[in-house]
């Protein structure tokens, strides 16, 4: 055999053997991921049920889930329901939107320029610590009541998390595919187009996730306060069911807070992380 | 015959490092002349500056003295293959082309080419975690090969495979070398490695790093690493630097 052939020969067969075969059974996945969530939400719900019919609290103060469960299917069916779940979501969207370009342009400058560094990077870690409900006062002084005042403290509780998952995953790019970046005639921006941003999207990510997280906690923080004339929103709803000591109603609401909160994560965050870790053979 | 045209020269080269108030001397008065078309092999002790060397020809780092003369373009390929694990392999032998702005249609076309010469052609849909060593090892050559450079710098390439692999990528780089007419630097601590691929062997001493003899390797390809005037030379030049390496221990 002459050598270039048994070196393609020899190579094919090292291949083969090395390359591990892949097997995703895509159904049984679904089911192994579901059935521990089924099983956690009808633990929940017993547990709930124990303490609401052992008489601790009277029941209309604490109702089961008997009770709130068919008030929750009512509510469901009232179109001001969905008209204030709408609301609620445009507001989440624009103010992550909007948190996610300023975090990303702060965090971008923070991890290119030294100065912008030394100047404001730990005060973004502080900003981050800072209950969001603590800026309302000023934003009721900066904007009065209005749509306003709600996305400026949501922006502001959010971008912190999105520019530090930025920051981190620049960062701790490898020296290694800097490098190699280099070496492959990759400069400046073009550095942050096809190494540096590349690199950092698992990390970024991840602050995205987080980024949700405080928007959802500071939109309905929010909410609770910034109460708009003729806008039903989740927060208005919530607020009026207290007024009225509704025990049932207020549980309903809180169950679609948690919900939602809950199904963004899992549906928009949780699924993208995956999908990049798995690329990358990390996950 | 005529004697080719050099490619890299290299003159009283010296590289120090600053570190603190330390300077390491990493290298010092090295003289090297490559000729076009030639594979030339390096090896050393550890901390001898063959990396180094390899990243001044590269100009990713400037001489401390003397001069360095490079007529061609350079690619490097270190020990690790430094793929981007979020690109695919035809991706990842595609970005120097992208990067130097070369179209598409003649990016696609010069990719399926590379992929084929180093024969990952059904591979270019995967992502480097789903390959192995070798086959990580073949994609950094095809995409220093996409650099489409004359010179091409190895920094010991294949010194994390295993033996066997090891083995059937000589054969595949020599075979790839004598058709592409490429110059190349190889840098290795394996003397064997370096008989086996080299025209040349430039053995390297320590701290500083200085050339401590050159060897012509006149053996005919193609060649195999278990032949026996490549052990022969191969013991020849291990002995060498063994005298090198005591020498340290006695100073």
């Amino acid at each position: 055999m002459p050598v270039a052939e048994r070196t393609m020969s020899e190579l094919s067969g090292l291949d083969a053997l090395e390359a591990e075969p892949r097997v995703t059974p895509a159904a049984t996945r679904w089911w192994s991921v579901l059935w521990p969530k089924l099983a956690g939400i009808a633990l929940g719900m017993l547990i709930w049920h124990l303490i609401a019919s052992s008489g601790w609290r009277p029941r209309h103060v604490l109702p089961g889930p008997g009770q709130v469960l068919p008030r929750l299917w009512h509510e469901l069916g009232k179109p001001i329901t969905w008209r204030a779940i709408q609301t609620t979501m445009r507001r989440a969207a624009v103010g992550f939107a909007v948190a996610t370009a300023v975090g990303g342009a702060v965090g971008l400058a923070v991890a290119r320029f030294q100065v912008v560094r030394a100047a404001v990077g730990s005060l973004i870690t502080g900003l981050q610590t800072m209950p969001s409900i603590a800026w309302f006062p000023l934003a009721l002084l900066l904007f009065r009541i209005s749509e306003a005042a709600i996305l400026f403290v949501v922006v502001l509780g959010a971008a912190p998390s999105i520019a530090n998952g930025l920051i981190a995953g620049i960062d701790q790019t490898p020296p290694l595919l800097l490098r190699a970046g280099r070496v492959l005639g990759a400069r400046g921006l073009s550095t942050y187009r096809h190494v540096l941003v590349p690199a950092a999207l698992p990390a970024f990510v991840a602050g995205l996730k987080q980024g949700w997280a405080f928007v959802w906690r500071s939109l309905m923080a929010g909410e609770l306060i910034v109460i708009i004339a003729n806008k039903p929103s989740i927060g208005t709803r919530l607020a009026f069911e207290r007024e009225f000591a509704d025990a049932p109603g207020l549980i309903c609401w809180m169950l679609i807070i948690l919900a939602i909160g809950v199904l963004v994560d899992a549906v928009c965050f949780a699924s993208a992380e995956r999908l990049l870790l798995r690329r990358r053979g990390l996950g | 015959m005529n004697p080719e045209p050099t490619c890299v020269r290299i003159e009283q080269l010296g590289k120090s490092f600053q570190a603190g108030r330390t300077t390491t001397q990493a290298l010092d008065g090295i003289t090297l002349e490559i000729s076009r078309g030639s594979f030339v092999c390096v090896v050393g002790a550890s901390g001898c500056g063959k990396s180094t060397l390899l990243n001044l020809i590269a100009g990713l780092e400037r001489p401390s003295a003397g001069a360095l003369l490079t007529s061609g373009r350079t690619a490097l390929m270190f020990q690790d293959a430094a793929l981007f694990p979020w690109l695919t392999v035809v991706a990842n032998v595609e970005l120097p082309m992208r990067l130097a702005g070369i179209r598409r249609a003649e990016r696609r076309r010069r990719s399926a080419e590379l992929l084929d010469l180093v024969q990952l052609g059904d591979a270019a849909g995967k992502r480097p975690h789903e390959l192995s060593g070798g086959m990580r090892q073949r994609v950094a050559l095809a995409r220093a090969f996409a650099q489409d450079a004359d010179i091409l710098l190895m920094d010991e390439p294949f010194g994390a495979l295993d033996a066997m692999t090891r083995d059937v990528m000589h054969d595949e780089l020599e075979a790839i070398w004598t058709r592409s007419a490429k110059t190349v630097v190889f840098v290795t601590h394996n003397v064997r490695e370096a008989v086996r691929l080299g025209d040349e062997v430039v053995l390297f001493t320590s701290r500083p790093g200085t050339i401590a003899a050159k060897f012509d390797v006149a053996l005919s390809r193609p060649r195999r690493i278990e032949d026996a005037d490549v052990a022969e030379l191969a013991a020849a030049i291990t002995r060498r630097l063994r005298e090198e390496v005591a020498g340290h221990a006695r100073r």
